[in-house]
Parts: C-alpha cells; sequence; structure tokens
C-alpha cells in the first residue's frame, strides 16, 4: 500500500514549447531505461530477493514512481499548448494521429512499452546486477537528454533525477556486498 | 582522489567524413569508487540535499554537456567539485 503525497518529488518547470524535447523524453517514460520499467523491475523483485534487500527495492522502486510523474509533467508541459502543425513539426504526428496529446507508455522512437523490458531472474545477484545496470543505463539516457535542451530549467529537473540514479546505483552496489557477506561474521564500524 | 570524467583521443582518418571530433569523454561518477558507503560522511544542509538529490556531497556528482565546455568541443572539465 501507498500514501499519496500530491505533489512532485522536485518542482518541474519548463522555459520553452519545445514539442521535440517531449518526444525524446519519452525515451525515460516508455523506454527500455525507462522510469516505468524501473519501477516495475524492482517492486516486482520484492517478493523474492532475500529478506535484508527487500526494503532496498521497495523504496526505490518507489522513488522510481515519483520520477515518473515528473518526466510526464515535463511531457505535458513541453506539449501542452503546441498545435497539431507543431506536433506534426517535431516528428510527433504519429503519436497525434492515435493520442491527440495524451500521454503513451512509448519510447523516443515510439515503440509500445513491453514486459520485456525487465528481466525477474530470482537468482539475486543476477537480479540485483541487473538493477545497477539499468541506473547507469538511466543514467547515461539522462545525460543524452541534458546535452539535447538548452532550457535550464529543463536541465535543471533532468539534472535532480540523473544525480538520484548514481544514489540508487550505489544503494543497489551496496546490496549486492550485503548478500556476500559472511553473515556469522561480526562487523565493527 | 579520482575524477568524475575521463577523456580518449581516438583515432582519425583523413576518410571520415564528419569533421573529427578529435577528444571523447565518458562519465565516471562516484557510485563506481565508494564500495560499502563509510559511516558519518559530511552532509548537506537537508534544504540543499532536496535541492542536490543526495544528502552527502561524496555522492554529487552533476553532469554538465561536455561538448560544450566553455571553449566548444569537450571541455577541459572533469574535476572533482566536492571531493577534492
Amino acid at each position: 500500500m501507498w500514501v499519496y503525497e500530491k505533489k512532485l518529488q522536485y518542482p518541474v518547470r519548463v522555459n520553452q514549447c519545445d514539442p521535440r524535447m517531449a518526444k525524446f523524453l519519452m525515451e525515460q517514460y516508455g523506454g527500455a531505461d525507462g522510469e516505468l520499467a524501473a519501477a516495475l523491475r524492482y517492486l516486482n523483485q520484492r517478493y523474492t530477493l532475500p529478506d535484508r534487500v527487500i526494503g532496498i527495492v521497495n523504496d526505490i522502486g518507489t522513488e522510481e514512481l515519483a520520477h515518473l510523474e515528473m518526466i510526464a509533467t515535463m511531457v505535458y508541459k513541453l506539449t501542452k499548448d503546441a498545435t497539431a502543425e507543431q506536433m506534426m513539426e517535431a516528428g510527433l504526428g504519429d503519436h497525434y494521429a492515435d493520442h491527440d496529446k495524451a500521454l503513451f507508455f512509448h519510447n523516443a522512437a515510439g515503440h509500445p512499452f513491453t514486459a520485456e523490458y525487465f528481466q525477474a531472474k530470482g537468482d539475486p545477484i543476477a537480479d540485483l546486477y541487473e538493477d545497477v545496470a539499468a541506473e547507469e543505463k538511466a543514467r547515461a539516457t539522462y545525460q543524452w537528454l541534458i546535452n539535447m535542451t538548452d532550457d535550464p530549467d529543463l536541465q535543471d529537473g533532468l539534472q535532480f533525477l540523473r544525480e538520484r540514479e548514481v544514489v540508487h546505483s550505489q544503494r543497489f552496489r551496496e546490496a549486492v556486498e550485503i548478500l556476500k557477506e559472511e553473515r556469522d561474521r561480526k562487523k565493527f564500524f | 582522489m579520482y575524477t568524475y570524467r575521463k577523456y580518449y583521443e581516438p583515432y582519425v582518418s583523413p576518410l571520415d567524413p564528419c569533421p573529427p571530433m578529435r577528444v571523447k569523454s565518458y562519465e565516471t561518477p562516484p557510485q563506481l569508487y565508494m564500495g560499502f558507503q563509510p559511516p558519518n560522511l559530511p552532509q548537506y544542509h537537508p534544504r540543499e540535499a532536496l535541492k542536490q538529490g543526495t544528502l552527502w556531497p561524496a555522492l554529487f556528482a552533476p553532469y554538465t554537456n561536455p561538448y560544450k565546455g566553455p571553449g566548444g568541443g569537450v571541455d577541459g572539465g572533469g574535476e572533482n567539485p566536492d571531493n577534492g
């Protein structure tokens, strides 16, 4: 169960009307390394990982849903007042024909989201290593997105999301360390 | 100490169709080096931490477009702003 707070994790501001950038941001909405794939991957792993690392995937999976909201807000703001002509010029004509301004879970190239984007192997090390890789790939996506826009407000939000990928990667790496630990050995700090 | 960005110079062929990018870069952020996070690391003030996206300066690694450095092309950056 979740408790919802009716606010974004980090404020989303957008300076320029730029539907083309919205198209690129869709990579993080419904793409293979996007926030939806991340949230579903981690929340699904909660049931079968060793109990000492379940809290990590629970918390991070939940935060990914908050990131998903931020991306959705960016896309919404970038397209909200665009005309049909502007949508077509931005390469969003195919999207507009099917969805108008509604968001849909597909990547920047328009491929619909699929559960095949992630695995649930059942082997804790294999699953956590996939999680580390997923965070690094999402971090890289945010880098390329930052490279593609000149809007400092949009960059600021993307910068925050990228930093969270760094922290999540660190936590998944620590989860692996926890599972590697010899449990009967005392550890002193 | 380590840097968050590494550089390399790829081979440039006289037959390459695009003007060459002589220096390329990639990111090597702090989580690659930290191992298990040590206890009692310095922390940001909570307000600043919410803005930075992390409570610990040791994990803060802001990204800038390496192809839009001060002199254009790949920047001369890659320094370690908070850990140096």
